[in-house]
């Protein structure tokens, strides 16, 4: 390892190799429960220095994991054995900005807020907005797709992204996609995002800006049961609103965030959907009324408009911070990531429950609502023999609920290690085989962030251990 | 839908080729065709999702779907497989975002005759590789799409077309989110959409006229611009402001294709299709005649 390490400390400088036992046991790990240990951590500034550090890579067939703030939750930047870990963090440079085209170039390690406070002098924003936009960064939600609750309306990441520059494994450099509508050929910018750091590291990344709304109208609308407030989702939808977002919290994390904050969020409702609906003035308020007039149908019992933007952001904080907030009640907690169709919300939600309680865990339920992804969260204390156990055995089976009722693995956290062996659950030999092709033409000798997303028999050269805490 | 039959057709080995309705070039010439099974097989308008074979046309597509309030973001003319594998948007780009965001899950028959399914039937889903992006745009040359799951939107309960002189820049930066914002080098015709007040709000502070629209679109050639360039435009042409695609008396001019791009199609195909059998002759990277799309 000394040779690799001596060579990057050539090609980059010393300072931004690192390779001590504290800083290496710092990288082992992301956002996930699961570990692995690298050989070296590399922090490049440049495109440049980003192809070298894979040129090196591949002269010493070594593996290599791109890797943004951490803060993936499925395993995707835990680094395979012997990995050089490639982290983005110092790569932070807004390059460019062009309110006319609402467009602006970003280096990768830039953050997802930071972007949009930079660019809020335009009155403009970067619509993807994960519930840890103040620490994850561009290229992580390139990496992930990531979305947010804001995606509802919007979109996921894919949709606002024009062009990445990518260093290939092979060391070469690309532009995918491109700053015009339809760049020649296939729409290699579409594969690479959400590629988990499979096909490569994205150096530099076009995004689209999004205008702010002249008028926004945020409610927290409170029910007696969690399927009124479920079918109160369906309806708007199917009345022909799309809202910016539509997130529902339920009693437990309503208790949690309210000691936390004090926002005086409704504690005795069984749950509470935060609606908030963009545009022009007018549009809004009818929307509004037609929303309202829903919820008062499924029995809603009350209906509190944010009457100013402290109070607004006093109510996306409440729906924020509900992940800090849950270390009030036991210090462990893990979050779950599954879509379902809207329609089988009541459903699903019933069987999470119900399956929590067979492992005798807590759960509370927050999540995106207005596209049917559902976050449970299972709390436990990791100091409890046993748990993890149980704690396993509940999100297995929660994703296997959430697919037989016609939903998917992942919604905007990715596959990662994670979910990898529930793969089939979705898909079939051939199916992954095709997803295992696509991984070959972009890296061929499997170098790039290797034995994520893909179970094995799909791609021979991913044989990988799964690192221990991984509950699949 | 069942695509046995269908998979069974395109088999495993020989040139085949795919044909919907021939309103983006058609089948390939002189090699033996095959069709995808049309007709919707479910339309869920609570989930803004429906389920339909790529032979159906886009325009039985709307029908079944105005009578929910809603449509999809593809072209109106043609087939539903025809508008993905080309991945062409129409001029509501602007507003309504690019034909590949409306994809969702798509089964497809590769080059061994193999059923795959690409995507999944939510209207959020990162499992996998994306392999719907792959598909759109890839002109039957990597898989014939088979079905397809695609995201519906509400249809617009109003929209007008304004037009003004006033300089396209200053317009567009005026205006919230226009549906679309044509230009041809002294017109600039805008299609606003949402509630009858505001759009009349809106187009009166950005001082604009009501008129008829969209303009007559030249159709010379599709061109693909980086979205500031359009002042660089000379000819006749109409520009789509904020977008990019310019519709002009004259043919694109060609465009230089980065090597290690290149190099990344040539191995896609390669996996792919190693024999080359699916739509034999297409290359992704030449542009598609400019007379269609």
């Amino acid at each position: 390892m000394v040779a690799v390490v001596d060579d990057l400390r050539r090609a980059l400088s010393p300072d931004r190799v690192r390779d001590g036992t504290t800083e290496l046991s710092l990288y082992r790990h992301d956002a996930s429960h699961m570990e692995g240990k690298a050989a070296a951590v590399c922090f490049p500034l440049s495109t440049d220095e980003v192809r070298a550090v894979v040129e090196i890579a591949n002269r010493h067939g070594l593996p290599f994991v791109p890797r943004g703030s951490g803060t993936g939750l499925a395993g995707g930047a835990v680094p395979p054995d012997g990995a050089i870990v490639v982290a983005t963090t110092k790569m932070t440079r807004v390059l460019s900005v062009d309110p006319t085209t609402r467009r602006a170039w970003v280096e990768p390690g830039v953050l997802n807020l930071d972007l949009s406070t930079a660019v809020a002098e335009h009155g403009l924003h970067f619509a993807p907005d994960p519930s840890s936009q103040q620490t994850c960064s561009i290229g992580g939600n390139v990496a992930n797709n990531s979305g947010g609750p804001h995606c509802l309306a919007e979109g996921v990441t894919a949709a606002h992204i024009h062009a990445v520059e990518v260093v290939l494994p092979d060391a070469s450099v690309a532009v995918l996609g491109g700053e015009d509508p339809e760049p020649a050929g296939l729409d290699l910018r579409g594969v690479f995002i959400g590629s988990e750091g499979m096909l490569g590291i994205a150096t530099r990344i076009c995004v689209r800006l999004t205008p702010d709304p002249p008028a926004v109208r945020t409610m927290l609308m409170d029910f007696d049961t969690v399927e009124a407030g479920a079918e109160t989702v369906s309806a708007i939808i199917a009345s022909g609103i799309v809202p910016a977002a539509i997130e529902m919290m339920d009693r437990l994390c309503l208790v949690a965030v309210e000691a936390y904050i004090g926002a005086g969020l409704p504690v005795d409702a069984a749950a509470a959907l935060l609606v908030e609906v963009v545009g022009q003035p007018c549009g809004v308020d009818a929307d509004a009324d037609v929303i309202v007039e829903l919820a008062e149908a499924h029995g809603v019992n009350n209906v509190r408009v944010a009457a100013d933007d402290a109070e607004r952001a006093l109510l996306w904080k409440g729906r924020k911070s509900a992940f800090g907030a849950i270390s009030r009640i036991k210090p462990n907690y893990y979050l779950h990531d599954t879509v379902v169709p809207r329609r089988v919300l009541p459903a699903v939600l019933a069987a999470v429950y119900e399956i929590a309680a067979r492992h005798r865990l807590d759960v509370l339920n927050v999540f995106h609502a207005g596209d049917g992804n559902l976050h449970p969260l299972l709390l436990f204390d990791g100091r409890e023999p046993g748990v993890m156990e149980r704690v396993q055995a509940a999100g297995t089976e929660i994703v296997r609920t959430s697919v037989e009722a016609g939903g998917v693995l992942s919604g905007e956290h990715g596959i990662g290690l994670e979910k990898r062996d529930l793969m089939p659950l979705m898909f079939s030999a051939v199916d992954l085989a095709a997803q295992g092709a696509l991984r070959e033409a972009f890296d061929p000798h499997g170098s790039a962030n290797p034995g994520k997303v893909l179970p094995s028999p799909a791609t021979c050269a991913d044989v990988q251990q799964v690192p221990a805490g991984a509950w699949i | 839908m069942d695509l046995s039959d269908f998979a069974a057709e395109v088999g495993d080995g020989g040139p085949v080729t795919i044909c919907g309705r021939s309103t983006r070039g058609g089948a390939v010439p002189g090699v033996r065709a095959v069709a995808a099974p049309a007709g919707i097989e479910w339309l869920e308008p609570a989930e803004m999702t429906v389920c339909c074979g790529a032979g159906t046309t886009t325009a039985v597509l709307d029908e079944a779907l105005a009578a929910h309030g809603q449509r999809v973001v593809l072209p109106a003319t043609g087939s539903v497989g025809g508008a993905l594998a080309v991945g062409r948007s129409g001029w509501r780009r602007l507003g309504d975002g690019p034909v590949r965001d409306s994809l969702l899950q798509a089964r497809y028959v590769g080059a061994e005759g193999q059923v795959v399914k690409a995507g999944g039937p939510t209207v959020k889903n990162v499992s996998g590789f994306d392999l719907c992006r792959l598909l759109v745009g890839s002109r039957g040359t990597l898989g014939f799409i088979g079905d397809v799951i695609l995201r519906t939107r509400p249809r617009p309960r109003h929209e007008q077309w304004f037009s003004t002189i006033d300089d396209p820049d200053a317009l567009v930066a005026r205006l919230y989110r226009p549906t679309a914002a044509l230009w041809d080098g002294t017109t600039t015709w805008v299609l606003i959409e949402g509630d009858p007040r505001d759009v009349s709000a809106e187009a009166e502070r950005a001082g604009l006229t009501a008129a008829a629209g969209p303009p007559e679109l030249p159709t010379g050639g599709r061109w693909s611009i980086p979205p500031g360039d359009v002042r660089t435009l000379s000819g006749r042409f109409v520009a789509e402001l904020g977008v990019g695609v310019v519709h002009h008396e004259h043919p694109a001019p060609t465009r230089a294709v980065d090597p290690a791009v290149a190099e990344l199609h040539r191995r896609i195909k390669q996996r792919f299709d190693p024999s080359g059998r699916l739509n034999p002759g297409v290359d992704v990277l030449d542009p598609l005649s400019d007379a269609v799309g």
